[in-house]
């Protein structure tokens, strides 16, 4: 599985990030996690807000930190 | 922040204690000055303006539908209503870059191309309510509203001129792949959002109140009872709160007021003394001659004005520090004029913030809008400037 949290590196953003990672290890499940920084490449996912979330290609969550129970079901848990 | 950042400002700070003739009489005023200033702020601005206008953005991030705004900016979207949301959405999208520059980035890539995605990018940052309300409440409310007005008659401006000059390039863009901000599930019918909205402005305005110059009229009487006025609309937001508000929404509500209070706050308080130090209250001298200001920016001439904008647009300044500094300026003998060119371009551009537009639009399109921002200024603050002389 492959995860993308996108965002220029704001507070919000971060906090998103800890949280994504914070599922992954409770849950155990195994992904690679990528954060995405730059405007153009966030631009090209066409969200209109940050943080965004995008697991395997599709977007999840646009202009919010995601609840813990919406990433677990995302990633199938 | 890099370990070697905190080396360099240990040293820097180091070389100031060393090296800087504190007790020199020059030095020693300007210091005063630079905490008069502040005592200054506190006591007059901050409980009265600067919270009530937190409490206002907090309730605006959080209670106002972004993606109701937003997909003004889409492809598909009317172009008239894109330039008219993109020029008044700073007042609701956005205190932060944080916010600003992905979502330009977006709408130029995906939504409705350079036109509404540099209007917004204006808008953004030079029309929030807490920067209106504050230049208003320190430098008169003839600039604040003349900032606003040309805030916004700025963005729509820009963003037609961008959209005329780059017209041939604009290619069809797909409208797919378009994703708003989610949405909170609405508990409150929109009148009542409203009621609540003119509830906490109220407060404001009452709070804020000053007396006015003569003890005679409708002003008078209205300064004779603000506090029993405030009271009300204290007890009237009370009760909406108690009554129409789930408790996470008031903990959502206080929880963005502090995040702008944790960011905007120790900016404005080092901006008030950086300007106290450099520039003294107004009629009082501090480090900077007060004959340097009025031989660059007094009066109301083409050069000073120009002088102005350009400066404005080359310097950054944090969230709200503009208004320290241009009370600073204006006291040492700035024109209205120029003071207004300042406002128009300060906040919009600096150096950093252009390096990033470079990056998204390119070399050539980033100086034309710089360029446009920086004539406009200067227009504006030639006609401001002899209007209200």
């Amino acid at each position: 599985m492959e995860i993308k949290i996108l965002g220029p590196g704001c507070s919000r953003c971060s906090a998103a990030e800890k949280l994504v990672m914070d599922v992954l290890a409770e849950t155990g499940v195994d992904a690679d996690v990528e954060k995405v920084t730059d405007l153009m490449k966030i631009a090209e996912y066409g969200v209109m807000g940050t943080p965004a979330v995008v697991i395997d290609g599709q977007v999840k969550c646009v202009g919010k930190i995601p609840r813990k129970e919406d990433v677990k079901t995302w990633i199938g848990k | 922040m890099k370990d070697r950042y905190y080396l360099l400002a240990i040293v820097g700070v180091f070389l100031a204690a060393y090296y800087v003739p504190w007790s020199a009489p020059l030095i020693r005023q300007s210091g005063l000055e630079a905490f008069l200033m502040l005592q200054e702020y506190a006591q007059e601005h901050v409980l009265t303006c600067l919270i009530p206008a937190l409490f206002i953005a907090g309730a605006i991030a959080v209670f106002v539908s972004q993606a109701a705004v937003i997909k003004y900016f889409g492809a598909g979207a009317k172009k008239i209503l894109a330039y008219s949301v993109a020029s008044v959405s700073g007042t609701i999208l956005a205190v932060c870059s944080c916010t600003v520059l992905p979502l330009f980035a977006g709408i130029y890539m995906r939504g409705g191309g350079i036109g509404p995605a540099t209007s917004f990018l204006y808008s953004g940052p030079a029309i929030n309510v807490l920067a209106i309300v504050l230049t208003a409440r320190v430098l008169g409310w003839k600039l604040g509203l003349a900032r606003a007005i040309g805030a916004v008659g700025f963005a729509y401006l820009i963003g037609l001129c961008m959209h005329c000059i780059y017209r041939k390039e604009e290619k069809t863009r797909e409208g797919k792949n378009f994703y708003l901000p989610d949405e909170e599930g609405k508990t409150r019918p929109l009148w009542k959002d409203v009621v609540y909205m003119a509830t906490l402005v109220g407060i404001l305005i009452f709070a804020a109140w000053g007396k006015p110059a003569e003890p005679v009229g409708f002003w008078m009487a209205v300064w004779e009872v603000k506090w029993y006025i405030t009271i009300g609309f204290l007890i009237l937001l009370g009760l909406e709160l108690f009554f129409w508000f789930r408790r996470d929404e008031m903990k959502s509500w206080g929880e963005s007021t502090w995040g702008f209070g944790k960011q905007i706050l120790p900016l404005l308080f080092g901006g008030v003394l950086v300007a106290g130090f450099l520039l003294g209250r107004p009629g009082h001298e501090a480090l900077i001659p007060e004959k340097w200001i009025q031989d660059l920016v007094g009066g109301n001439s083409l050069w000073a004005n120009f002088f102005s904008a350009i400066a404005g647009a080359l310097m950054y300044f944090a969230t709200l520090t503009e208004v320290p500094i241009l009370q600073g300026l204006i006291g040492s003998g700035m024109g209205q004029g120029p003071a207004l060119a300042l406002l128009l371009s300060g906040p919009a551009l600096s150096l950093p913030s252009m390096l990033v537009i470079r990056s998204i639009i390119g070399t050539q399109k980033m100086l034309v809008y710089s360029g446009l921002v920086v004539v406009f200024s200067t227009i504006a603050g030639m006609i401001f400037g002899a209007w209200a002389a």
